[in-house]
């Protein structure tokens, strides 16, 4: 298939491995930021074409498994509601909230519909002027411009049954935490390249010179991995530490300005809790004080409710790159995707959901000690 | 098992994990195999059940007779490249075919839910019968009930069927062994495909004909030759991936596939790679693997290819003796992992 196919190339790709290994002198360990390159990594094996010593750890950048168990109890709280339509992207359907997961609200009565984009919440909200409609924003800076559109169009069709219920995280300030952790390993990143399609990577230069790390702003094929790593890896064996763009394809320097445009409208930024980190400044985004009406927590005065996270998950580390999903004692066993106890078994971006996928020959050796290679 | 929320167990009988019927508990995932283990299994148990096959294959004064039922719920009612009739027939054709057997006389029962246009009705069962006619069966019982407006989704369709088996050969995932070939008769996804773009109005530029089709042809060909079949799946819901899971577990054996040798139509792959879906889960209504002694490769494949639908059958991958019950994909740029089967249904992902 066109546009994939190219950058699936078996030869291609046995090249880049070679020359990766051709310019690794030393252990390096890389994180890469975003759920999708994660997903991208296990279903194509591409851990297992590293040299020896470069390690991938994965990030927080699945917007299903950092959004926090408090929004997700709001969520099944207003999807319980008779008079609510419940839209939300699928893979937030399964994710479970302190006592049950939204497919349970669904299968007890509730109107919870999966849609593929926040415009089709608008349109169900018009053709059902009696139902009030809410759609579960969730998600990094990549979906939120449709969102803000979605919040635009309701506005401007004058919709008083439409609301949303607001989830969005920030890119950078994740990474900035992570570096700052007295905890951290990740020595250079590759950036999440649809996150940047929209913001462009302008953001990421002060933190590459304030942390001394490299970025690679990277797609999601095979060889845009592959190729990620290689640029990240000749960084740190020649002592740089820059922002470089390997998705030039897709990405420009200063992004979409109208989109980020858009975002600067409807949202503004505020600090945000995320599941199995806490809360972070400056890390999300929420409705801006000119769409308030359109807040779903207000409107169904669901704001205050709070909750508290399984103690058994260690999502939190593995989020921060600091644990593998096989070195949790409950990985596979209590923690399955039929009975997750954490949203990084549910989404098919979580990292243990992937590596139960399609890494159990690795994880079947049982939890291991040491960090071990992806 | 541990509850991560410490709610106390209600049940004496603790059924499954879930104290409500989900979706998934239909998805032919992993939700589904622990509600036949743990609810229908234990109540109904017998040899015939225990075989775990699409259909039970008994004995009668000598005759050896398939014997299946399915319940068709497809919504939309039409969709294309055909409609719930011919779903009704293929579907349960193909149960029989998958046990090696003839398929010879389906009964129908149809629930109808007030309000149904009667011309609806009408042109199901007009293509149940063209349906029928090219899968060489007859339909000769039925039953019709019809539910109050709102207690139905317009109409479901349940078919049973029996089928002749006229060979010596044992097929089921007993009979697969360490060297065996796994054959698979065209491309994948078109059917699931299919009914998520009407469903869900999506628009594709060339559009996407669900696979419905009967199998007792190509079956029967290669029982006929004497290809030494040892066991046969039709890929319905769950898709291979999960096909190959059940096989490999219930077989104890381990089977490695090829992902580039899995055909899959250009916009197949496209629909699925847009809404982030996997087509090696995406469910088929013609498509089936044939898992078969390895020196009969080249003409099983000739004659799948003889009776060819969608794209040329292809030989994807082999059986060895390796992990009991694992399922390996070697992937486009050459790494190897583990091809899961699923919890439930394919969810679409965020972005």
């Amino acid at each position: 298939m066109k546009f994939t196919d190219e950058y699936r190339d078996q030869r291609l790709a046995k090249e880049l491995a070679a020359a990766l290994a051709r310019v690794t002198t030393r252990p390096w360990t890389i994180m890469e930021v975003c759920g999708g390159q994660t997903h991208a990594i296990v279903k194509f094996g591409l851990d297992q074409l590293l040299p020896p010593g470069v390690e991938l750890v994965h990030g927080p950048g699945c917007p299903v498994c950092v959004t926090p168990v408090e929004l997700i109890d709001k969520a099944i709280e207003i999807a319980a509601r008779p008079e609510v339509i419940f839209c939300s992207f699928g893979d937030m359907l399964r994710v479970p909230g302190t006592q049950r997961d939204l497919f349970s609200v669904k299968a007890q009565g509730g109107d919870v519909r999966i849609v593929y984009s926040p415009l089709d919440a608008v349109q169900l909200a018009r053709r059902h002027p009696d139902r009030q409609v809410v759609f579960f924003a969730v998600g990094f800076e990549t979906t939120a411009p449709a969102n803000a559109l979605a919040v635009l169009q309701a506005h401007r069709l004058g919709l008083k049954n439409f609301s949303m219920l607001v989830s969005h995280v920030l890119v950078p300030p994740a990474m900035e935490a992570i570096l700052s952790s007295p905890n951290n390993r990740v020595q250079g990143f590759l950036a999440a390249g649809h996150v940047c399609t929209v913001m462009g990577y302008t953001e990421y230069e002060p933190i590459a010179r304030r942390y001394r790390v490299p970025i690679v702003v990277t797609g999601f094929e095979p060889l845009d991995i592959l190729q990620g790593i290689l640029m990240c890896v000749e960084q740190l064996e020649q002592g740089r530490a820059e922002v470089q763009n390997q998705y030039a394809r897709a990405v420009r320097r200063r992004g979409n300005e109208p989109a980020q445009e858009l975002i600067r409208h409807v949202f503004q930024v505020v600090p945000r809790k995320w599941r199995g980190v806490g809360e972070i400044p400056q890390s999300g985004l929420g409705l801006a004080p000119a769409y308030a009406e359109f807040d779903a927590e207000r409107r169904f005065g669901v704001a205050t409710l709070t909750a508290e996270e399984s103690a058994e998950c260690i999502s939190g580390l593995i989020l921060q790159g600091v644990k593998k999903p096989h070195q949790c004692p409950a990985f596979a066993t209590r923690c399955t995707p039929e009975h997750p106890l954490g949203a990084t078994m549910v989404s098919s971006e979580g990292a243990c959901a992937a590596y139960y996928r399609y890494r159990r020959d690795v994880a079947a050796a049982g939890p291991v000690q040491a960090p071990a290679k992806g | 098992m541990e509850r991560p929320t410490g709610l106390p167990v209600a049940c004496p009988l603790p059924l499954t994990d879930h104290p409500h019927i989900m979706l998934a508990h239909g998805g032919g995932g992993r939700l589904m195999h622990q509600l036949i283990e743990r609810v229908f299994l234990p109540a109904f148990r017998n040899p015939a059940l225990d075989q775990r096959h699409d259909g039970a294959v008994v004995m009668v004064d000598g005759l050896r007779l398939a014997f299946t039922t399915d319940s068709y719920v497809v919504q939309p009612l039409f969709f294309p490249g055909g409609d719930i009739g011919t779903l009704a027939i293929n579907g349960t054709v193909n149960d029989l075919a998958m046990c090696g057997a003839r398929p010879r006389w389906l009964s129908a029962g149809f629930i109808l839910e007030e309000g149904l246009p009667t011309d609806t009705l009408a042109r199901i069962v007009t293509s149940m019968q063209a349906a029928a006619t090219a899968a060489g069966v007859q339909l000769v019982t039925g039953d019709t009930k019809v539910v109050d407006k709102g207690k139905g989704d317009g109409l479901f369709v349940n078919t049973a069927g029996l089928g002749l088996i006229e060979h010596e050969q044992r097929i089921g995932p007993d009979q697969v062994q360490p060297g065996d070939v796994v054959l698979l008769n065209g491309d994948v996804g078109r059917h699931g495909m299919a009914i998520l773009s009407v469903r869900e109005g999506l628009q594709f530029e060339s559009p996407i004909l669900s696979d419905c089709a009967p199998l007792a042809g190509p079956v029967l060909a290669l029982l006929e030759a004497g290809v030494r079949v040892h066991c046969l799946r039709d890929l319905t819901r769950g898709g291979l991936a999960t096909a190959l899971n059940e096989i490999a577990a219930a077989a104890r054996v381990q089977i490695d596939i090829e992902e580039a040798a899995v055909p899959v139509i250009e916009p197949v792959r496209g629909a699925c790679e847009l809404l982030g879906l996997d087509p090696l889960y995406v469910a088929n209504e013609g498509r089936f693997i044939a898992i078969v002694r390895a020196t009969d490769q080249d003409r099983a494949l000739e004659l799948l290819q003889a009776h060819r639908l969608g794209e040329p059958p292809a030989l994807i991958g082999r059986v060895t003796a390796g992990q009991p019950g694992l399922v390996t994909l070697t992937s486009r740029v050459g790494a190897r992992r583990v091809l899961d089967m699923l919890s439930g249904e394919q969810l679409p992902r965020i972005c």
